[in-house]
């Protein structure tokens, strides 16, 4: 049996010696983008993560929702940094079902933003860990090696994106995005530019808004990124130096044996 | 001939003598970490230890995310977010587990291969070898059941292709499929008895693995010559061996502690580089991802599950002659559990009279490649299934089985070996000069 598989592949390879690469599907236009977060030394800008907030709530929460995110965690450390009552007051924005009231009330701090499938749209509290910005090349990786995932860049790109070609597709309007896999997304174009205005009187025009609530949403995704990078380096630092002290105990007791005293 | 001839444990005190003659259990720890050890065993000795490790932390992790983890199709996303959010430190032992995982198999797959290269699953250690491959086996079921319980998406495609995999066995394929979900499709009921089987298996794991050092404890460690410890008395075996503790847990230790050094820049830094973003979707029965793909670990093996096409004259003479029964699916699922069934039976496919690759000048060669070919069937696993990939899967594939089934067998009549050392010093004295006191202080 070995011998024909072996003969049948060499005789599939043969036959497509000649045959040509596949191209990749659509090109993809994902922009790189410089986020303050991204490598080992990298952290969310509070300012942004602010800005951001005042994006989604002001536009995205129309249709998405986030609704694994807890309000009181835009008071933690390392991300949006509200005050308390910053939160309480925040909060008041979003009305949530009680199933004690049997009524709605406002939000607050403890609990979700709520959820939002309203106009099937899909929630964002993980979208930019469900995402990926670079691919490959050919499978291995290394582009997310080098670049991050790129989930707060596709994010981005995808908001500025938009040609503004439509088409219409069974009933449904598509909207051409150079971002979107396939190239036509059934979202019209959320920005303009100039949507929101900023209380600390940044830039409002697209590209600061679109870069603004893609790392909104990458705090969202992973709020506890800071923790995780402290307990990242002290746990290298702790190991390197282990790592050393266990080295030289090693040469030591091995000198002997190996006739070096 | 029973292991190698050493100092045995001899209680001293009255108390250890009377705990001695009842529950010899300081005497077993003894000889367990006292045992003799070739002294030339090289740094890919050093994964056992690592295993051993990575067995701990992923039951020690998993034990506290089962206690926030809630096995239901309705929730356990959720819980996930929980753990994640809400949970102190909830997140770290999150990552700590899925990358452990990553290790776990960066590891097993080094210990095989070092097996491979050096010999170590020829006589007498056929069983170390047989019960490696079982746990190596467990391993896989367990980690491919941990991937489902975060219900995402490549958690309920990757279930559902997987479990559809036991549905191609002709007859009595379908029950067995159905028994595994407990269901007709991937649904609450697999979910939770995977949580259950991924709970029980790293606890066979362990079981095993006492057995898989038994074994070897009794034979002896293989070494990288090949060369068996002279046994004739313990002044000749300690002259080619030293004790385990100290000298080879602190070398162990130093090499885990680097290992470890990079595990926890992964984690720290960039934690979901492995993992697949469509797992942050949560599982969608009518949505299908546009790409399924296992973990990186079991790229190998399936892509020579799809390497095997109805498109492939093998598998087209397989079905004529089994007028139909085998079909393609079931083909690769056969040829899938036959790579892994080759390599278990390694110890008497392999002709050869010695042991060590070291000493096998054609070997070397065929070996090498046998290590490109596994990794390029890990890259292959990764690609779409088109031209001209399965053509490249096919023919990996076939080297594959061509390696246990062809070479090793071959290899033992047609190569010329080059001579061994006699013993382990004089092979340790080439590299270190001849020691001044070759006796170790105990």
């Amino acid at each position: 049996m070995l011998k024909n598989i072996i003969t049948s592949a060499a005789t599939a390879l043969a036959l497509t010696a000649s045959a040509a690469f596949a191209a990749g599907g659509g090109e993809q236009h994902i922009e790189d983008i410089a986020f303050s977060f991204e490598g080992p030394f990298g952290s969310y800008d509070q300012n942004q993560l602010q800005r951001g907030l005042k994006v989604y709530t002001e536009v995205c929460s129309a249709c998405h929702g986030l609704k694994f995110v807890p309000l009181r965690t835009l008071a933690d450390e390392g991300g949006v940094g509200f005050t308390e009552d910053q939160v309480r007051a925040y909060a008041q924005n979003f009305e949530v079902y009680d199933s004690e009231l049997e009524d709605t009330r406002p939000a607050t701090p403890v609990d979700h933003f709520p959820a939002n499938t309203g106009a099937g749209a899909p929630d964002l509290s993980l979208m930019a860990k469900a995402r990926a910005g670079f691919h490959g090349p050919y499978g291995t990786g290394i582009s997310q090696l080098v670049n991050g995932i790129g989930g707060a860049e596709y994010i981005a790109s995808l908001l500025l994106g938009y040609t503004g070609k439509e088409k219409e597709e069974a009933g449904v309007t598509l909207y051409e995005n150079t971002a979107f896999p396939g190239g036509w997304i059934s979202m019209g174009p959320p920005l303009a530019g100039e949507d929101v205005d900023f209380d600390d009187g940044h830039a409002n025009d697209l590209h600061h808004e679109a870069v603004d609530v893609a790392a909104f949403l990458m705090w969202t995704a992973e709020p506890k990124m800071m923790a995780r990078q402290h307990a990242g380096f002290v746990g290298v630092l702790i190991l390197a130096i282990l790592s050393v002290l266990l080295y030289l105990t090693n040469k030591k007791i091995w000198a002997p044996i190996k006739g070096k005293h | 001939m029973s292991g190698i001839p050493h100092d045995h444990y001899e209680p001293k005190s009255n108390g250890a003598k009377w705990m001695h003659t009842r529950l010899p259990v300081v005497g077993l720890i003894y000889d367990t970490i006292m045992i003799p050890t070739p002294k030339n065993l090289n740094w890919m000795w050093i994964w056992g230890i690592v295993l051993a490790f990575c067995l701990g932390l992923q039951i020690i992790t998993g034990i506290v995310l089962a206690m926030h983890y809630t096995p239901h199709v309705d929730f356990a996303f959720a819980s996930v977010e929980h753990i994640m959010r809400d949970v102190n430190g909830g997140h770290m032992l999150r990552y700590l587990h899925a990358n452990g995982a990553s290790l776990f198999f960066i590891a097993v797959y080094a210990h095989i291969f070092r097996g491979l290269y050096y010999g170590s699953y020829k006589a007498p250690r056929e069983i170390t070898w047989i019960i490696g491959m079982l746990i190596y086996l467990l391993m896989m079921g367990t980690a491919f059941m941990g991937y489902v319980l975060p219900w995402g998406q490549m958690s309920f495609w990757g279930a559902t292709v997987i479990t559809g995999l036991f549905g191609a066995i002709p007859f009595i394929g379908e029950p067995i499929q159905t028994l595994l979900l407990g269901g007709p499709a991937v649904d609450n009921a697999t979910l939770n008895r995977f949580f259950s089987l991924h709970y029980l298996f790293p606890f066979l794991i362990a079981g095993l693995v006492i057995v898989h050092i038994w074994a070897f404890h009794t034979t002896g460690n293989n070494n990288p010559t090949g060369v068996e410890v002279r046994r004739g008395s313990k002044e000749e075996a300690k002259k080619d061996t030293v004790s385990f503790w100290p000298y080879f847990v602190i070398k162990d230790l130093f090499a885990l502690a680097v290992i470890l050094t990079v595990f926890f820049a992964i984690v720290g830094f960039m934690p979901n580089y492995l993992g697949h973003p469509d797992n942050y979707i949560e599982a969608n029965a009518l949505a299908t991802p546009a790409h399924i793909v296992p973990e990186w670990y079991f790229l190998p093996f399936y892509a020579i599950l799809r390497a095997f096409t109805s498109e492939v004259w093998v598998v087209q003479l397989a079905s004529f002659v089994t007028g139909g029964i085998v079909d393609a699916k079931f083909f690769g699922v056969l040829a899938m559990f036959g790579a892994i069934i080759v390599m278990a039976l390694a110890p008497w496919l392999d002709t050869s009279s010695v042991r060590s690759g070291r000493y096998r000048p054609q070997f070397k060669w065929w070996f090498a490649l046998l290590v490109i070919d596994f990794f390029a069937l890990m890259w292959l696993g990764a690609m779409p299934a088109e031209e001209p990939y399965a053509s490249f899967s096919l023919i990996a594939s076939a080297y594959w089985f061509g390696y246990f089934l062809i070479i090793l067998p071959l290899m033992g009549v047609i190569e010329k070996p080059l001579p061994q050392p006699a013993s382990i010093e004089e092979d340790f004295e080439a590299h270190y000069g001849k020691s001044s006191d070759a006796t170790p202080a105990e």
